[in-house]
């Protein structure tokens, strides 16, 4: 501990100890326990203690009859458990009687101030720090604290009741390594005593008929199945496993959720190596619960690297049976094969499915999620049935905008609850958009396209909706490339793209910006992937879209303007954007899209599109577009001039990441070291020409750290390539630097008004290798308030508050 | 009569009148028989394999057959679509009644009434066709007009002095104002949300509530939103007037509107938008006052051409009453409710009596028009159907459901310019009939066949159909339907002087009965109890002059009695007075005491005790009076 905190930590205690003075701000008190923590992680506690007596006295005073607020109780006990985690200091404590005092029956446990969750919480954590060590335990066991833990299991607060169920995990985790050692695993008998407690308390829960006690039992198992690792974990499964299987054979089934995290739990730990009787509980378990609750088990199951393939089958079948009756529930013929042999012609299969429309909807849903998020993994099942869940995927669309034809009682009911319904039909699209990543039955695939293109045509079609089905179309057309990675369409997908840009066009148009913008990203995401593509030029130029899409660069929507900008600078990349016209200005002279992106840039009120054009004019830059090939100078010129003065600070950075392009792009990025001596004269005469060191050294002190950081970096990738072997300086007179190092004078001190004028491309080296751009660079990349988050910083902060420091100087953080 | 509706899609069946001589439609051919006869070829026209009626279009008008209207008393009307037969009952039937509307209602209802006999009048058409009527030869004919329906009732277009008549006959009301009819049921408007001034209507007697719910909105439109609390506890509701388009979205089609809209316009083509100058223009209007700016529309203009536009346009901002929250909070500002106000005065809408004169100078194209009517059969839009239709650029777009978008272009065929379809109907949909069928819970509900069944055309949907408890019952064309609950009260008033007479006693705690004597008044179904006239004076000899003038004998009144006898106490009491010999039989209604000396049988039952003695009337006297003990009198 520095001198300086040393000397301020007596007045932080006695104003801590001071019911009158209240700490008025929690986060000082967070704070602070951190700042120990740091201290008593970084060296001796007992060293700290006696160095600081205070902190002891501090301590005492809190086990005084008195008015202190249950904060700062909180905050002592949770002190006293951050030192007594070193044994050493622990001792020293308990010396002094003080634990027993703090955690015990005469504490604040047996005092009208164990009403307050926060003290009850603080009592927790105080005794999960301390509790690292034998004598702990030994303490544990002696001051009853072990019975109170159980108590606070059903704390009307859920905090305190899950702290204290983690709290009985650590415990025992601590009880159990101890005797592990060296031993492998130990019977139940000789398990040490705290341990043998716990267990016997978690098996009466586990028996109990109240359902929160078996709950809680079940959270706590949870809990150290994930959390500990310790050979004793396989013991503890064999002891309990046989009450946990006695809980499925009660109806109703107590904690279904709760069981099924526990299962997992146990899956992943290293019991299963050991004792596959897991998996026939798993099993039994997936038989025994409803639908909805066994999908979660049936996923987590699936995403297990090493689990019984029969165990396997089966939870793939509990989340394919939902989609398997919706299969049936449109199939002409009964029996038709569907996603679950046997299952689908089978009677109950299909009554399955919930009476109830949020049961059903819910239901639905969550098998979607599910299996989206098994499709892409390796150990998903094998063989994956691509077929039948792109059928199912289409059939739920088709449910939901009503055009499925049921062929059963249950299949009109689906229709009844799934018409309209928003949820599903994002979860169906997502889970479509995922099963791109495969092929599909040709006949299947047309369908495909055929139930998008409804979606993107229906008017009932909601933004959300209308943006999902944009994507998995987008995704649909890339997996239907041919072959596979070819940048063609194939003929189907040619003919889907004229009706596509036929939708797009009327989205472009549509009142509802959302439905505007996610139909410009789609625009722009096709040009990108197919822009030189013969037949989708073809298409494209023959429909009206790029010129809606430069027409939206003047919507009134900031999010719209930055998605035209997008697509605008994307169709102009590709040669695809026809200059714009509108109804309004029909025969009026037309701008270059260049012209068009400038003056979004210059005159735009929102930030998004400027930001949006300075990321196209990076791209033109980088990629050679011909209206910036043509006088890269002059683009460059205007492109900096705007965004120099523009009062985003994105915008500034993306000018100063397209001036290090520019940069690159004349002093050759890839190539090492400096620059042959002639290339960087020219260069820094045309970077003099565009005023690209005017806007670097202003960046230099602006007031947000990531332009001047991107600024630093610029200017060092300069200096870097002109090395002093390569300065034209060396060739004539020392230049001028004066007025330069004026002028940045003036900026560091905020005047940031005045102009630099006309540049010397020797003048800009020289100053250039004066500056100490190093130590600027480290500073900048100092957080901003690395001061103020000095441990004294905050001492005095919390003295400052209460008035002992006098005159209120605390840092406005 | 609940509502006196005009079936218009009749008119499909006839050629459009357009407004300036068309050479195509007058080039039409004569259709013939199957067997060459051409005897019909003045009145049917061929185009494009249909057949038209050449002839002054002619409306279905409501049934008259089943029901003498002449004995119709009252007709409540809910909105303005829903009157537009009025005039053919008011003034050829006979009907004398009275007919209760809302004001908007009568005033916008009397503008669409104005438009259709403007549209008319103003092509006169030499020819009236009826030889195709007989049914004869309708057999021969084509479907769909082989499939028309009681074509000899079909009417030609009343006039407007007809329609001034009848809406001479309207009395007008108020929403929640409660009218008397007749003293037997008061009659309620409360606001339905559809359109301006447009009620669902309550009637109810004192023991009995009947709701009429017709065309109904819940969606926020510029209407004053509907009035559902006051839907409670009714017996019976009848349910009409739901959406035609259950499976359209309002706001879907607002949207895919505006979008073609723009995409028409935006490449140069003209919009068509046929629709009837009052109701969802309104909203149409707003939507693309918003619109028009983000969609860089704002120098396009829009026209909006029938005779009664500017007052369709005028008359919806002075219902600030009937219009909705938002909408009446901005005339207090103050500001015209409507910002079709601000298109007008910005230029942006203009508005027409007609194509001729002043439209002729500033039509401007590109443009956007809106105009009527609807069927395409008469009006300003045949003019432009006409003169836009043979451009792929331009589109027509339909957002009144009332017509098939297809029968309606069937005489424009073939057509070269874009067809929409975007049928905006804000009436309840079956969805929000389930919640409003929940929240308000009727006993019954009644409604049309239609609604209890899935569309033909989608038997899959059961959501598209009325889900309730217990099942609507439904009703067909012509069908003859009893409302499925009994009258078993009457509300009787008492006199203050009766009642003041009366001597209530307690029976039991919190019931109270007392005799009354009074002669029970009924006029126009009110009745009143009156204090019994006193005896009228012996008149000495005279004799009286009329039978009717006798007044009812009111003899003295012997008490009621109440009460129960209980068997053991009056054995006891019998056994006192001297009766002995006394066995007591149990039956299935009470009690029998044999008095066997005397050779007597009392019969006790619940509601009559009955002495049975030999002709010794002492001894019944005396028994009577015992058990008269027992009970009370009064």
């Amino acid at each position: 501990m520095d001198p300086e905190c040393a000397r301020l930590l007596p007045a932080l205690c006695a104003v801590l100890a001071d019911p009158r003075q209240p700490v008025a701000d929690d986060t000082c008190l967070e704070k602070l326990l951190d700042w120990f923590k740091a201290v008593t992680e970084a060296g001796s506690s007992l060293l700290l203690l006696q160095e600081n007596p205070c902190l002891v006295e501090l301590l005492f005073h809190v086990l005084k009859p008195q008015d202190l607020s249950s904060r700062i109780l909180s905050f002592a006990l949770r002190l006293a458990g951050t030192f007594a985690a070193q044994e050493n200091c622990f001792q020293y404590l308990q010396q002094g009687e003080l634990l027993p005092g703090l955690f015990g029956e005469h504490g604040p446990l047996g005092a009208a101030a164990w009403a307050a969750p926060t003290v009850r919480s603080g009592w927790i954590q105080g005794l999960r720090s301390l509790a690292q060590h034998p004598s702990a335990l030994l303490f544990l066991a002696d001051s009853g604290a072990v019975d109170t833990i159980f108590s606070l299991q059903g704390d009307p607060s859920l905090f305190v009741a899950s702290a204290a169920g983690q709290l009985l995990v650590h415990v025992l985790d601590l009880a159990m390594r101890g005797p592990a050692k060296g031993h492998g695993r130990l019977q139940a008998q000789d398990w040490p005593a705290c341990a043998q407690r716990i267990v016997c308390h978690l098996e009466d829960c586990l028996c109990s008929e109240a359902a929160p006690r078996v709950t809680q039992a079940l959270h706590v198992l949870t809990t150290a199945f994930g959390h500990c690792h310790g050979l004793w974990t396989q013991g503890l499964w064999v002891q309990l496993s046989p009450l946990v299987a006695r809980l499925l054979e009660k109806d109703p089934m107590p904690a279904p959720h709760a069981l099924v995290e526990l299962l997992l739990s146990v899956a992943r730990s290293s019991v299963p190596s050991s004792n596959p009787g897991l998996w026939e509980t798993a099993a039994q378990t997936l038989s025994r619960l409803s639908p909805m609750q066994a999908g979660p088990l049936a996923a987590g199951i699936l995403k297990l690297q090493d689990c019984p393939q029969a165990l396997r089958t089966q939870a793939f079948g509990v989340l394919l049976r939902p989609l398997a009756c919706v299969l049936e529930a449109t199939a002409q013929a009964p029996g038709t094969p569907g996603l679950l042999e046997g299952a689908a012609g089978d009677p109950m299969a299909v009554d399955m499915l919930p009476p109830s429309k949020s049961a059903c909807v819910g239901l639905l849903c969550s098998t979607l999620a599910h299996l989206e998020l098994l499709q892409p993994l390796p150990q998903r099942p094998s063989p994956w049935p691509q077929a039948p869940l792109l059928a199912a995927a289409v059939t739920i669309l088709r449910f939901c905008n009503g055009s499925a034809a049921p062929s059963s009682e249950v299949g009109g009911r689906l229709c009844a609850m799934l018409v309209g319904c928003v949820r599903v039909q994002r979860a169906a699209l997502d889970f479509l958009g995922v099963l791109s990543q495969g092929l599909g039955p040709r006949e299947l695939v047309t369908q495909v396209f055929a139930v998008l293109l409804e979606y993107l045509m229906s008017p009932d079609s909601s933004p959300t909706v209308l943006k999902k089905a944009f994507q998995a179309t987008l995704r649909w057309l890339l997996s239907s490339a041919v072959p596979p990675g070819c940048c063609d369409l194939e003929p189907r997908a040619q003919l889907v793209l004229r009706e596509l840009l036929a939708v797009l066009q009327k989205r472009l148009c549509s009142p509802c910006w959302e439905v505007r913008d996610s139909g410009l990203e789609f625009l722009t995401q096709m040009t990108r992937r197919w822009g030189g593509q013969a037949g989708f030029r073809q298409t494209l130029l023959a429909s009206e879209v790029p010129k809606l899409a430069s027409q939206l660069l003047q919507d009134p929507e900031s999010y719209v303007r930055a998605s035209a900008v997008a697509a605008a600078g994307q169709l102009s990349s590709q040669g695809l954007l026809a200059a714009p016209s509108s109804p309004e200005h029909p025969a009026g002279p037309q701008k270059t899209p260049l012209e068009e992106l400038l003056l979004v840039l210059t005159t735009d009120s929102e930030g998004f599109p400027r930001r949006a054009a300075m990321r196209v004019f990076t791209e033109w830059l980088r990629d050679g577009h011909m209206a910036v090939a043509e006088d890269r100078e002059r683009f460059m010129a205007r492109v900096l001039q705007a965004a120099s003065g523009d009062l985003d600070w994105e915008v500034r950075v993306q000018g100063l990441e397209l001036a290090l392009i520019f940069l690159q792009q004349l002093l050759g990025a890839r190539s090492p070291g400096a620059a042959p001596p002639g290339a960087l004269a020219q260069a820094l005469r045309a970077l003099c020409r565009v005023q690209l060191f005017e806007f670097a050294f202003r960046s230099l002190f602006d007031c947000d750290r990531p332009v001047a950081q991107k600024s630093c970096d610029l200017l060092l990738f300069l200096r870097a390539k002109a090395a002093p072997s390569s300065s034209p300086q060396e060739a004539g007179d020392s230049p001028d630097v004066a007025p330069v190092e004026a002028a940045l004078q003036r900026w560091r001190a905020g005047e940031q008004g005045q102009p630099l004028g006309e540049l010397a491309p020797e003048a800009v080296l020289a100053v250039l290798r004066s500056m100490d751009l190093e130590a600027l660079r480290d500073t900048l990349a100092e957080s901003s308030d690395h001061v103020e988050r000095s441990p004294q910083s905050l001492l005095q902060d919390v003295l400052a508050a209460v008035g002992v420091l006098g005159d209120n100087e605390a840092d406005c953080y | 009569m609940l509502d006196c509706g005009l079936d218009m899609t009749s008119t499909l069946n006839f050629l459009p009148l357009p407004l300036v001589q068309s050479p195509r439609l007058s080039n039409l051919p004569g259709w013939s028989l199957k067997d060459g006869n051409v005897f019909l070829d003045k009145e049917l026209k061929e185009c494009s394999g249909h057949v038209f009626v050449d002839s002054v279009p002619e409306f279905c008008l409501p049934e008259t057959e089943l029901i003498d209207l002449s004995t119709v008393d009252v007709i409540l009307i809910s909105n303005y679509h829903c009157m537009m037969a009025l005039p053919y009952i008011t003034e050829h039937t006979g009907f004398t009644g009275t007919v209760y509307a809302t004001e908007p209602t009568v005033q916008i209802g009397r503008l669409l009434m104005e438009e259709l006999v403007n549209f008319i009048e103003r092509v006169p058409k030499a020819q009236s066709a009826s030889l195709w009527k007989n049914k004869d030869i309708q057999r021969l004919l084509p479907s769909p007009l082989k499939d028309a329906v009681e074509v000899s009732t079909w009417r030609r277009c009343y006039t407007m002095q007809e329609v001034n008549s009848a809406l001479s006959k309207i009395q007008l009301v108020g929403y929640s104002q409660k009218i008397e009819l007749f003293g037997a049921v008061q009659v309620t408007p409360l606001s339905s949300g559809y359109a301006l001034g447009s009620s669902n209507w309550i009637i109810q007697s004192h023991y009995e509530k009947v709701s009429y719910v017709s065309g109904s909105s819940l969606l926020t439109t510029h209407p004053q939103p509907m009035d559902q609390a006051s839907l409670k506890n009714s017996d019976v509701l009848i349910l009409t007037g739901l959406t035609q388009i259950p499976t359209a979205n309002p706001d879907g089609m607002v949207g895919e509107f505006c979008s073609n809209l723009a995409l028409t316009v935006r490449n140069g083509g003209n919009v068509l938008v046929p629709c009837y100058p009052s109701g969802v223009i309104y909203d149409l209007l707003e939507c693309l006052y918003q619109y028009i700016d983000s969609a860089g529309l704002s120098s396009i203009p829009f026209y909006f051409i029938s005779p009664v536009a500017n007052s369709s346009l005028e008359f919806s901002q002075i219902f600030a009453e009937w219009l909705c929250h938002n909408k009446q909070t901005k005339v207090y500002l103050p500001e015209p409710p409507f910002p079709h106000a601000e298109l007008i005065q910005t230029n942006k809408l203009k508005h027409y009596p007609s194509i001729h004169g002043d439209f002729s100078n500033d039509f401007r194209q590109p443009c956007v028009v809106f105009t009527g009517h609807p069927s395409l059969r008469f009006g300003d839009v045949v003019h432009f159907m006409e003169l836009w239709g043979k451009s792929s650029l331009n589109t027509v777009i339909f957002t009144e459901p009332d017509f098939s978008y297809l029968e309606a272009l069937a005489p424009y065929q073939p057509l070269a310019m874009k067809c929409i379809y975007c049928p905006i109907d804000t009436r309840l949909n079956f969805i929000q009939v389930s919640k409003l069928l929940k929240e308000v819970q009727p006993l019954h509900v009644v409604c049309p066949e239609q609604y209890t069944q899935p569309p033909p055309a989608q038997s899959h949907r059961v959501d598209l159909m009325v889900d309730c408890q217990p099942p609507a019952m439904s009703y067909r064309r012509a069908e003859v339907l009893a409302l499925p609950f009994k009258r078993r009260y009457e509300k009787i008033e008492i006199m203050p002087e009766l009642a003041d007479s009366l001597v209530p006693m307690e029976i039991k705690p919190g019931i109270s009965l007392a005799t009354v004597s009074a002669v029970l008044h009924t006029k126009d179904n009110k009745h009143v109890l009156q204090p019994p006239p006193r005896p009228a004076q012996p008149t000495g000899g005279k004799k009286r002059k009329r039978a009717s003038d006798d007044i009812p004998d009111c003899k003295v009144l012997k008490p009621l009695l109440s009460g129960s006898i209980p068997v053991d106490q009056f054995v006891q009491t019998l056994e006192k007075h001297g009766f002995s010999d006394i066995k007591v039989e149990d039956t299935a209604k009470g009690h029998i005491v044999l008095l066997q000396e005397a050779e007597t049988l009392i019969q006790i039952e619940e509601d009559s005790t009955h002495i049975i003695c030999d002709d010794d009337e002492v001894l019944r006297v005396r028994l009577r009076d015992l058990v008269l003990k027992f009970l009370q009198k009064f």
